[in-house]
């Protein structure tokens, strides 16, 4: 397959579909109206494909729960204040264990706040953002292939643990246009038998998530629980880069661990040792991985586009075993490499 | 030869309902169950209940069925029939859930034309969580969160759905039917028959509005909730057929190549 030109949201949009994405429902907002267009366009001509342009965030995400119910790979998107909207359904696909795909171009925050990229949100998703003990899996890509590969992944992932995965980036990473090759999607693996199509001449189904007995409910909660063990154990992604000479290391995901590459590139051309950690899944986070980097790196900066959420993941990693400083530039501010490098350059003159 | 002249649906489970002594809900399931059999239609129906005392529909209708949160039913039922357009597929909701939190995707599901059938049960009250003062509460009538009385200064007035989804040009046929006596049972049952024909037929939104009893919030003798329903709520709901487009909608699909 040749590679093409495309923006971060139809990459998405073009992964779904090719991932065999086949309901998509939406409603415009900035900065991901492309990715909704995109589906608008695109999956009319896919075989089976369902798009609804749909009166709320609200009534997309209950769309593709309802279709994802009837076994079709399923998708929505928006950008922040619209994901706010959206948490009653995805609390309500995490409980009832429907798999789908829901994409958050991130916009500055909190309120209306503005349309410029931002990172604000990081607390909503790894937290699972809407009401009752749940958690969802959230993949932050960086680069435009990496929206394609890992939105695939998302399909499959969400399948494998009939659970909604997020895709997080921010309006620069939905905007911003980078060369792309589509990989061949892997066969999907989805049982029919949590599929609900009408019952036949069989015994009929129900799907819920209301269960009024509390011990009922309290094994359904333990279940889900140990389901996200499994995830934590096996589906952490993380990246990392220039870290093996390293004085100090910058954790950073998403738009701003690109900022950071590049003022990591700058700081080394004046000499200074510094590489970069970047967790790909938000949750799980990479506790461990990060952990074990501290047994020999002991100055950490965590940089992000907001006033510092993440950070809290980071403390928990490190455990206090190493020293960590934050810059942040929240409200849909985007700093330049230039002056990342200027802040980890102080820090690295007086670090141990 | 005996002849059987009522037995219990094939299309609801043997479970005993926790509705309320006299409720309306009990009827109505009867009513949808019984439809669903005379159609042969159990194997391809797809049922979305409600939050409210519906809520556990599932635990009665044997059919394929999917909570909603509240409100949501009609959007998740049209993307269950979009995806499965063979399938039969209602929404089953109460009018808190239809009329209030829900009217953007109820009324934007019927605007789409969306090719479902939706169950609508209006009482007057929040039945489930103990009487509250639902959109359709009549003015002056008395509620928990009412108590002096509905006001249309604080509290607006009824909402009449019937009325303002016939309005809407995605809508095929919506009727409103009482299930206060047994004429009006009859009469109900008739029109969830012809709602689900529209549907299966292809012809678009089709909605059953039902004036329900809910004696329990009513604080009403089970007969006593039948006459006011009779005397005072279907004077500001006339039963009566608000949109029948059929054979029109039938004409259309006919002549379409």
């Amino acid at each position: 397959m040749n590679k093409v030109l495309m923006s971060g949201n139809n990459v998405i949009a073009e992964a779904g579909i090719r991932a065999g994405c086949r309901f998509y429902a939406g409603y415009p907002i900035t900065p991901q109206n492309e990715l909704t267009e995109y589906m608008a366009e695109h999956m009319r001509n896919a075989e089976g494909g369902v798009f609804i342009q749909s009166e709320s965030e609200v009534a997309a995400i209950n769309m593709i729960a309802g279709s994802s119910a009837t076994g079709v790979r399923v998708m929505t998107s928006s950008s922040s204040p619209g994901i706010s909207l959206k948490q009653e359904g995805i609390s309500s696909m995490a409980a009832c264990e429907l798999p789908g795909i829901i994409v958050n171009i991130m916009r500055g925050g909190p309120g209306l706040g503005n349309i410029r990229p931002a990172q604000g949100d990081y607390f909503q998703a790894t937290r699972g953002g809407g009401h009752g003990d749940y958690r969802t899996i959230v993949i932050a890509p960086a680069t435009c292939q990496e929206l394609a590969d890992l939105t695939m992944d998302a399909f499959d992932l969400a399948d494998k643990y009939r659970t909604p995965v997020m895709i997080l980036a921010d309006g620069m990473m939905g905007q911003m246009m980078e060369p792309v090759i589509f990989k061949k999607p892997k066969p999907r693996q989805y049982p029919e038998k949590f599929m609900l199509r009408g019952a036949g001449t069989g015994k009929s189904k129900f799907i819920r998530g209301l269960l009024l007995d509390p011990i009922d409910s309290e094994e359904h909660n333990w279940k889900l629980a140990r389901k996200y063990e499994v995830i934590t154990k096996n589906e952490i992604l993380h990246e990392e880069h220039r870290v093996d000479d390293a004085d100090l290391v910058i954790v950073a995901y998403g738009t701003a661990a690109r900022i950071a590459k590049g003022a990591i590139k700058r700081l080394r051309d004046h000499g200074m040792k510094v590489g970069l950690f970047r967790p790909i899944t938000l949750w799980p986070f990479p506790e461990l991985k990060l952990r074990a980097l501290s047994a020999k790196i002991k100055n950490y900066l965590v940089f992000e586009m907001s006033t510092g959420q993440m950070l809290e993941d980071v403390r928990l990693a490190l455990q206090g075993y190493a020293n960590i400083e934050f810059h942040g530039r929240p409200g849909g501010a985007v700093p330049t490499p230039a002056e990342l490098a200027n802040v980890v350059a102080k820090i690295y003159d007086k670090k141990d | 030869m005996a002849k059987i002249v009522f037995k219990h649906p094939q299309s609801l489970k043997e479970n005993i309902y926790h509705y309320c002594p006299g409720c309306g809900h009990s009827i109505v399931h009867r009513l949808v169950a019984e439809v669903i059999d005379e159609m042969g239609i159990r194997g391809i129906t797809i049922g979305v209940p409600p939050a409210g005392c519906a809520v556990l529909a599932y635990n009665y209708f044997d059919v394929d069925m999917i909570e909603a949160p509240h409100g949501r039913g009609p959007a998740m039922a049209s993307a269950i029939k979009r995806c499965l357009p063979d399938r039969v597929v209602f929404s089953y909701q109460g009018d808190g859930d239809l009329a209030a939190i829900g009217i953007a995707e109820s009324l934007h599901a019927a605007n789409r034309g969306e090719n479902i059938t939706v169950i609508f049960i209006n009482n007057a009250v929040y039945g489930m969580t103990g009487g509250q003062m639902a959109p359709t509460t009549l003015l002056s009538q008395r509620t928990t969160t009412s108590p002096a009385g509905r006001k249309k200064e604080l509290d607006g007035h009824p909402v009449k759905v019937s009325e303002i989804f016939s309005q809407l040009g995605g809508t095929t046929y919506i009727e409103r039917c009482s299930v206060s006596s047994p004429a009006g049972v009859n009469k109900t049952k008739k029109a969830i028959r012809k709602a689900f024909q529209c549907q299966i037929d292809g012809l678009g939104f089709s909605m059953v509005e039902i004036l329900s009893l809910c004696p329990t919030n009513w604080k009403m003798s089970s007969i006593d909730s039948c006459k006011w329903i009779d005397d005072v709520l279907s004077k500001e709901y006339p039963p009566g057929i608000y949109k029948d487009n059929i054979a029109e909608a039938k004409k259309t699909a006919e002549a379409a190549p």
